[in-house]
């Protein structure tokens, strides 16, 4: 009539490598999709040569800037669609995503900010990670009591949110502000970076570094977040430490946000509509959401941003575009269903 | 089994509980009663550990609470709140399972024992055709009934209930209850509850502990405290009590029009 322990684990099993081999079927094609698109029987050859480090063929060059790109849009989108399904688990609200706090808005006043300075584009990297860490801080400052789990309201997390979203308005306000200040020239690249957009993002390792520890707190917690997301603060009485808990996802899924952030600008709607839909399909157990909503999230921005810059190619669109046209009448679609 | 030492209660600035000294024996089962806003759920909350005495202690065998591990505690002692929120779609057997989690430090996955404690307590509570439903589309009192059964799962020698009969129909009222007398009379296991209904309170309960709200409270056996002129006191109406064969039925008189 319902699973069993043992059938449980195999379903988790199979579902993670199913997802796995999605993942590396959506770097595939973003490798061969493209202007010129590379056949499949030339994939090995090139790839050969890369890791050889010569990349004579066009085929290797092709794939060597696609693959790249791809897989920092794997990366991000991951560390997004994480973020968001610790966000929701925290917050007590399938609705939640990482950007609900404001962290996003922090980030882009950072950025913006110093691209109206005219800096580097390293600078513009590290005044988007400052300016969500900044806002991360202001916010627990501000809502340390919700945190420590002991507010008497169940589930106790308005105080959270509202500061959150008051934290996040102020943020878009600066953004205006520095919108309505900047040069023609500038324009352009700060609309771009607002939309999220993974032309010309590097692939760096601190982002797999974030993303790999965040992964680990999150399957480490697995059971507890199931637990606080059903008993909100009685969690406490099955022997789970909520305020240490509830700590540990804030500050991790605003790190792995502001990771993701600071790449690719702020890409909207994956920690929203990949959570949710791999909460539609598998279940809301963690222990199966969080590898799944992962990797789903990953291979979600991959195909999206493949899509992004062939779609009315040779012109690029930011992925944000396609992320946010698809994310809305998906999430619209879900939300009715469930409703009914 | 619990205890309690000089334990004050304050909301603000009213003190509700003033100096509890309680012992609550193993086998024994308590009935808190005592009017809106008495202070049952706040002393519920701090016997349960969810909020810190506002003086003195509570002692869960002999150790004060605040010494006991989380985790340990939490096969010591099992708590049903009063209300519930689902925000997410988890199903009947996932929510009773979750009750398992003090059991298993390190595992990621519950063992089959946990899945048949699960079932086990589901049966218990005539609840198990539910088991694959999702949460959100049952009723208050299959809630409910879904929330003690959880509890069971717990499988802990001290049992918190915070109003354990709220939404059930008459006949789950009087199985529940009957339920917890038996794990007190059989397994030996300690009830403390909360009810506002004193007949049903007076079949399962071994003692009471009344609570007037301003610091005054009277805790002993049953038959000691559950009196027609000491009940009317505490909770600030006339009560009646009637002899039905060996049970006790508290009537409260109509108002006076």
């Amino acid at each position: 009539m319902h699973p069993t322990s043992a059938n449980l684990r195999a379903r988790a099993g199979i579902i993670t490598g199913g997802l796995l081999l999605a993942c590396v079927g959506s770097v595939l094609f973003a490798g061969m999709t493209g202007s010129v698109s590379i056949p499949l029987a030339d994939i090995p050859g090139a790839l050969d040569e890369l890791l050889h480090h010569r990349a004579d063929s066009l085929a290797a060059t092709l794939l060597d800037l696609r693959a790249t790109r791809a897989l920092t849009a794997f990366v991000t989108g991951a560390a997004l669609s994480l973020a968001g399904v610790m966000m929701q688990a925290l917050l007590r609200n399938p609705l939640a995503d990482p950007y609900v706090l404001g962290i996003s808005a922090g980030s882009a006043v950072g950025a913006l900010a110093a691209m109206v300075a005219a800096c580097a584009a390293w600078a513009v990297d590290a005044a988007a990670f400052a300016g969500a860490v900044a806002i991360s801080m202001l916010l627990y400052l501000l809502a340390r009591r919700d945190l420590k789990s002991g507010s008497a309201a169940e589930g106790g997390t308005a105080l959270l949110l509202l500061t959150g979203v008051i934290l996040s308005s102020a943020g878009s306000a600066l953004v205006t502000l520095m919108l309505s200040i900047a040069s023609e020239n500038q324009l352009r690249g700060m609309v771009f970076w607002l939309i999220g957009d993974l032309s010309g993002a590097p692939l760096r390792a601190l982002p797999w570094v974030v993303l790999a520890s965040g992964l680990l707190f999150a399957l480490r917690s697995a059971r507890a977040m199931n637990v606080l997301a059903q008993h909100a603060e009685a969690a406490a009485t099955l022997g789970i430490n909520v305020g240490v808990l509830r700590k540990g996802l804030f500050f991790i899924s605003g790190l792995l946000t502001a990771s993701a952030v600071t790449t690719a600008g702020s890409i909207g709607f994956v920690g929203l509509i990949v959570p949710h839909a791999c909460r539609f399909a598998f279940g809301p157990d963690h222990r199966v959401l969080i590898p799944a909503a992962t990797l789903a999230g990953g291979a979600y921005l991959v195909l999206t941003d493949t899509l992004a810059r062939t779609i009315i190619a040779p012109q690029q669109l930011p992925v944000g575009v396609i992320t946010a046209l698809i994310g809305t009448p998906v999430f619209l679609y879900q939300l009715h269903r469930l409703r009914k | 089994m619990l205890a309690t030492e000089r334990l004050q209660l304050r909301i603000g600035a009213r003190i509700l509980v003033a100096d509890l000294d309680w012992r609550v024996g193993a086998g024994e089962c308590w009935s808190i009663i005592g009017r809106n806003g008495a202070g049952k759920s706040t002393l519920m909350r701090t016997l349960a550990g969810l909020r810190d005495a506002d003086g003195g202690r509570v002692l869960i065998d002999g150790r004060p609470l605040t010494a006991w591990p989380l985790e340990q505690l939490a096969r010591q002692r099992a708590f049903l709140a009063q209300s519930r929120s689902d925000a997410f779609a988890y199903t009947v057997i996932e929510t009773v399972l979750s009750a398992r989690h003090p059991y298993h430090a390190n595992s990621y996955w519950e063992n089959s024992d946990d899945h048949r404690i699960a079932l086990q307590a589901l049966a218990s509570m005539e609840v198990d055709d539910l088991a694959g439903r999702d949460v959100r589309t049952l009723s208050g009192g299959e809630r409910q009934r879904v929330a003690v059964a959880a509890l069971l799962a717990q499988d802990t020698p001290l049992l918190l209930l915070d109003e354990p009969a709220n939404a059930l129909d008459l006949a789950h009222q009087v199985s529940v209850m009957g339920l917890l007398a038996k794990l007190c009379r059989q397994q030996g296991k300690t009830v403390v509850m909360i009810g506002h209904d004193l007949s049903l309170a007076h079949g399962i309960s071994t003692h009471a502990l009344l609570l007037m709200g301003d610091g005054r409270w009277l805790a002993g056996a049953r038959d000691d405290v559950m009196q027609a002129p000491i009940l009317s006191q505490y909770l600030h109406h006339p009560i009646d009590v009637l002899r039905h064969g060996n049970r006790s039925i508290f009537i409260p008189r109509e108002a006076q029009a």
